[in-house]
């Protein structure tokens, strides 16, 4: 399950192409390229010349979809971590005008951080398309320390950043872009019950 | 009738008290019958238990609608050092300011009135002087002018005031916690929630989403009329008398938990009442939510016989997933069991107030 009952968590109901949109960015992230390329037959020649794609591929699942993605021929462009293709996404956000529709496809992790970028930029979370492709890896911040830990698959886990053993609660901060990481053993220190897979 | 009860309700005298450490807070005995219980039947379910904020019983803590009490200083002094160790527990989203200043003005009116004897407010067009007495402040300053005061708006005032504070701001059909000051909180965190929505910062509750009482509430409230406050009573339990009970501070205060022992029952474990009110700003449109707390230690709760004998039933009836996710799992037997001493079994009358 995918808990879809967890009120505070956004719901991501796939990509479709908005064809009315003047300029059309696709943030995409390991498998999220997958959501991009099912819908091609949508992509006209008119939506992939207002088109900007920017890409990463996901590390640890060694393929790539850049060949893929590259013979749609919108203007294409890949980062090596999400970092940077983050840093891009805010250039690109920062030169783009009113009619610029946004998608975001991948891990909630990826589209959390880039919701977040396109949040500095004025951009209302609503109008952005997005699709959860991939792992269902959680981002998750400590409420005691405040330090985010990316990839998180399993609860508990240990904090990146204080230490603390941490559950993930079903608790989402859009602001944030992360679950909640709360300390398991705060009242029994030391007794941790053993991590189980989860978020796989 | 106590004499204490029917009289009104005008603290002279502060007491000197912690909220942590040594925890020497202690209600005194003309106090006890101030403390909101919030049973008004022998069990306890969720429920849309919304009534308009008007002002109530001599002596309660519903005589004045923005209550101000014997542990006032002692919990300003306690909020003072929780934002100096954590400056998250304030927040307040840029568009917010104005909301900010019907705050001030709100807290300021209503805590003059009811209190002439501590708080002075002269309003001279957009001049304003403040006098708060218990803290020694006179401050003068122009409303809408954050420049004229030491600190924002709501952190100002926030701090002369008893109770946490959320500022929600109504668009889209919803509201938005947009600001607060958060520093007694029952186990949930302002910095996660800041930004989020009625349902979103709601998640984590169980049970009362598929009853609907969430839709309802909300409902209710975005048509909140300015003037026409409304109040709702929620409880939890907390052992120790600690204010500070938020997620941040969970490894500070989760111990105390798997301390209590069928000895020290009367004197650990608390009581601990939320009575929120919520206001229609004037010229925002945004709400203000008042969460002021109380905290009765069990000894002291069952100097009141109907309150003794209420409460163990209460605890009875919870349904798991309430007292789970309220904390009482580890406790809550060795409490009842402690309280079961003090129920004759007698029937009990309706309503919260003692007989
Ligand atoms: C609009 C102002 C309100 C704010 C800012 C607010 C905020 C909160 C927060 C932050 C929590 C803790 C959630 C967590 O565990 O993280 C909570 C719990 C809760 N709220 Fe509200 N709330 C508001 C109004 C209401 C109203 C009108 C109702 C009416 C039914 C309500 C019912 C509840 C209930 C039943 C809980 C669970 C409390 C417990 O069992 O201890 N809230 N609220």
């Amino acid at each position: 399950m995918q808990g879809a009952t967890i009120r505070s968590r956004p719901v991501y109901p796939g990509l479709a192409i908005a064809p009315l949109a003047r300029r059309h960015i696709f943030a995409l992230e390991g498998e999220g390229a997958g959501a991009l390329l099912d819908i091609a037959g949508d992509l006209t020649p008119e939506v992939l010349g207002r088109s900007q794609i920017l890409y990463v591929a996901r590390g640890s699942l060694g393929v790539g979809h850049h060949g893929a993605l590259q013979t749609l021929g919108a203007a294409f462009w890949a980062a090596p971590t999400v970092q940077p293709l983050l840093g891009r996404l805010d250039v690109e956000l920062s030169r783009s005008h009113m009619g610029t529709r946004l998608y975001l496809a991948g891990t909630e992790g990826f589209i959390g951080q880039a919701m977040q970028v396109a949040a500095a930029h004025g951009i209302d979370p609503a109008s952005v398309i997005t699709e959860h492709r991939g792992s269902r890896a959680r981002r998750v911040q400590c409420v005691h320390c405040k330090g985010v830990t990316e990839g998180v698959t399993a609860s508990p886990f240990t904090c990146g950043h204080c230490g603390l053993n941490l559950y993930v609660r079903d608790h989402y901060s859009r602001r944030l872009g992360a679950f909640q990481g709360v300390n398991i053993d705060a009242e029994e220190p030391g007794a941790v019950p053993p991590p189980e897979e989860l978020y796989l | 009738m106590d004499t204490a009860y029917s009289a009104t309700h005008r603290p002279e005298t502060f007491r000197d008290e912690t909220f942590r450490g040594d925890f020497s807070y202690a209600n005194s005995p003309g106090n006890i019958r101030h403390f909101p219980f919030p049973f008004h039947e022998d069990h306890y379910r969720y429920s849309v238990n919304i009534e308009p904020h008007v002002p109530g019983l001599p002596g309660s803590a519903f005589e004045h609608l923005i209550d101000v009490d014997e542990h006032y200083l002692a919990e300003m002094a306690d909020r003072a050092q929780v934002l100096a160790e954590d400056p998250l527990r304030y927040q307040a989203l840029p568009h917010m300011m104005l909301a900010q200043w019907d705050t001030l003005e709100l807290l300021m009116e209503e805590q003059a009135r009811a209190y002439p004897h501590l708080f002075t407010l002269e309003r001279n067009g957009d001049q304003w002087r403040w006098i708060n007495r218990p803290l020694g402040i006179d401050d003068t300053f122009t409303f809408g002018d954050p420049s004229t005061l030491p600190r924002e708006p709501l952190d100002y005032i926030c701090r002369q005031t008893q109770g946490d504070i959320a500022l929600m701001d109504q668009r889209e059909g919803n509201l938005w916690m947009d600001a607060g000051m958060i520093t007694a909180q029952a186990d949930w965190s302002l910095d996660f929630d800041v930004g989020m929505n009625f349902h979103e910062w709601h998640a984590p509750v169980p049970l009362a989403p598929q009853m609907g009482v969430f839709d309802r509430a909300l409902k209710y409230l975005l048509n909140l009329q300015v003037g026409k406050p409304v109040r709702r009573l929620n409880w939890t339990m907390t052992i120790n008398p600690r204010l500070d009970t938020s997620p941040e501070t969970y490894p500070k205060w989760g111990p105390d938990r798997t301390t209590v022992t069928p000895e020290n029952v009367g004197q650990k474990v608390h009581l601990r009442v939320e009575l929120q009110s919520l206001w229609r700003l004037p010229r925002s449109n945004g709400m203000l939510f008042v969460i002021r707390g109380y905290m009765m230690r069990m000894d002291e709760v069952v100097t009141v016989p109907k309150w003794g004998r209420r409460l163990p039933r209460v605890l009875e009836s919870l349904p798991p997933e309430l007292a789970e996710y309220k904390g009482l799992s580890r406790y809550r037997q060795t409490t009842i069991d402690w309280l079961k001493r003090h129920d004759d079994g007698a029937p009990t009358s309706p309503g919260i107030f003692p007989d």
